[in-house]
């Protein structure tokens, strides 16, 4: 992959490859907080700026310390570590300057570090052997794809609020139905650039 | 080896990880010493930044009632956070009607001190006070309601008013947290507190008062509340008691007849069955002393075999309405369940009693 450039790797990351839709990572996070658009887009912001810093230490954390030390059995662990202290500092960013958006997130702030989608970015950019400057763009790019498709999910939500939903399909089992044809609609996008 | 460069590597990482963190909290979490200011200028404080309004006042010995114990689930620690408060946070809107966020109400234990801070609080509040006591005697009333006295040490007095209450500690599994109970004890009785205390399945305040000992010592803050006896010997009481509603009650009764012992006095208690009853000789020799105050009791349930009751029966709004004459000023306090308060404000209302001189303690 040492060919692709960051930018094509950027936008196929939020497109084509786009990290919830096509390979469904984060799914819990995006039915819970994807009722109003705000809220989606701060998630979005705090998972992109996790996703972006945390792919890039989990890079420089594998390559300049596990593989040297032939500890790469230990990159689970250590990647989580490392995101696990993201989070936290994101949690008291964000208390210090978006109290607000901060008892909106609620449990779902922390939950971050669980969301499997940051873990996967991490893990996609060491399995696809991306160089340093690839794995930024990946991370930033996998953050802004999935903030783009929550911020979507949020904001047909939001329209859909006062639809007439046959009982057996509210809440989730729509949400599911819409993240589907979502992802079908991204299958649009797979012409124009592909990274593996 | 691998085991142990892997232990080190790792213990490392995470070593200087916990470090980054430890030096951002420094930046991000300090606040400072922040200014809280109390009804513009009555009591200005400083508090360090960073923990709840609810928390600050608490250590500064202003004590905001609260039952949760500042986890933002009963809604009592309201107060009027002119500035500095912030946005209104989506855990306090379930608690707040409108008009309350409007006249910039909040919930003391969500709002975060993180600059200088302006509140409102009632002058009643600032008067409360947390005692330390210890429990003089505990007996039984009826199967499930208990009397507790809680004794101060000498050197300290209560100032309360009939009607008020105070808000017990109690220890619980998430730390301690606080219940209300009104105050039976007459006001005139300042080296004291009683409480009427019915043992809810389950509950944390009740099963605790429940299980003290003779010279247990206990923590309490009050006395609150914001009822006002009509101090017009003129005017007749009325008091409507259901349960364990007879705390409130016993305190105005005794109270009243202290000061103006020929003040008329309606006392309505409704019990279900004739094991419910308590205090009755009590009143009665009261009644004898003070040929106007009234004391009429009603069992709800019907008589069984063997049963030995004169009085009314029935639900007690029918009583009410039975010897209350309509047209004489009168100021009516009432305590018990939801259903009781409803019937008996409707016929309170038809007496020609108006909603203000009408004061009700739901529970």
């Amino acid at each position: 992959m040492s060919d692709t450039s960051a930018i094509v790797i950027l936008i196929a990351a939020i497109f084509t490859n786009n990290i919830l839709l096509s390979n469904f990572l984060g799914m819990c996070s995006f039915i819970a907080c994807s009722s109003q658009v705000g809220t989606a887009l701060g998630l979005g912001t705090a998972v992109t700026f996790v996703m972006t810093m945390t792919t890039m230490i989990n890079y420089s954390v594998y390559y300049f310390l596990l593989v040297p030390l032939k500890l790469v059995h230990l990159q689970f662990i250590v990647f989580i570590a490392v995101i696990a202290a993201f989070v936290q500092l994101v949690e008291m960013i964000v208390e210090r300057f978006s109290p607000k958006l901060y008892f909106s997130l609620g449990i779902f702030l922390p939950l971050i570090t669980v969301n499997c989608a940051i873990l996967g970015a991490s893990l996609f950019a060491i399995i696809r052997n991306y160089t340093f400057i690839q794995t930024i763009g990946f991370g930033f790019g996998a953050g802004l794809g999935w903030l783009v498709a929550i911020v979507l999910m949020a904001g047909l939500q939001q329209k859909m609020r006062y639809s007439d939903i046959p009982q057996p399909f509210k809440g989730v089992s729509v949400a599911m139905i819409i993240t589907c044809v979502m992802a079908m609609a991204f299958m649009g996008f797979a012409g124009m650039v592909t990274i593996q | 080896m691998i085991y142990l460069s892997a232990a080190l590597v790792f213990g490392g990482l995470v070593a200087v990880l916990a470090l980054g963190l430890i030096v951002a909290e420094r930046f991000l979490v300090n606040y400072g010493i922040c200014k809280l200011d109390i009804n513009a200028g009555e009591k200005p404080l400083e508090v360090e930044g960073g923990r709840t309004l609810l928390s600050a006042l608490y250590s500064n010995e202003i004590f905001i009632p609260s039952a949760c114990g500042g986890k933002g689930s009963c809604g009592h620690c309201k107060i009027t956070v002119d500035s500095g408060g912030g946005p209104v946070l989506p855990t306090e809107t379930p608690y707040l009607t409108r008009t309350e966020v409007r006249s910039n109400i909040r919930l003391a234990c969500q709002v975060k001190v993180r600059e200088d801070i302006f509140v409102k609080i009632p002058s009643d509040l600032l008067n409360v006070r947390m005692f330390e006591a210890e429990v003089e005697y505990i007996r039984e009333l009826t199967h499930d309601i208990k009397e507790v006295r809680f004794k101060l040490p000498e050197s300290d007095e209560i100032v309360q008013r009939p009607g008020q209450y105070v808000q017990v500690q109690a220890p619980s599994l998430e730390g301690p947290v606080f219940r209300a109970y009104s105050i039976s004890s007459p006001s005139y009785d300042t080296n004291a507190v009683e409480l009427m205390v019915r043992l809810v399945p389950g509950g944390i305040g009740s099963t605790y008062i429940h299980n003290l000992q003779e010279g247990d010592p206990v923590t309490f803050t009050g006395p609150y509340g914001e009822f006002y006896l009509n101090d017009d010997p003129s005017v007749e009481i009325v008091c409507v008691g259901g349960g364990c509603g007879m705390a409130p009650m016993k305190n105005i009764i005794y109270s009243i007849y202290d000061k103006h012992p020929d003040r008329v006095c309606w006392l309505f208690f409704g019990c279900r069955t004739v094991k419910d009853i308590f205090y009755l000789d009590e009143y009665r020799a009261l009644a004898e002393k003070h040929p106007n105050f009234h004391v009429i009791y009603a069992l709800s349930d019907e008589l069984t075999d063997g049963d030995e009751w004169e009085g009314e029966t029935g639900f007690i709004h029918l009583s009410v309405d039975k010897y209350l004459e309509a047209g004489v000023v009168r100021q009516a306090f009432l305590c018990g369940p939801p259903p009781m308060i409803e019937a008996v404000m409707r016929v309170l209302e038809d007496k020609g009693l108006v909603e203000q001189d009408i004061f009700y303690d739901k529970f």
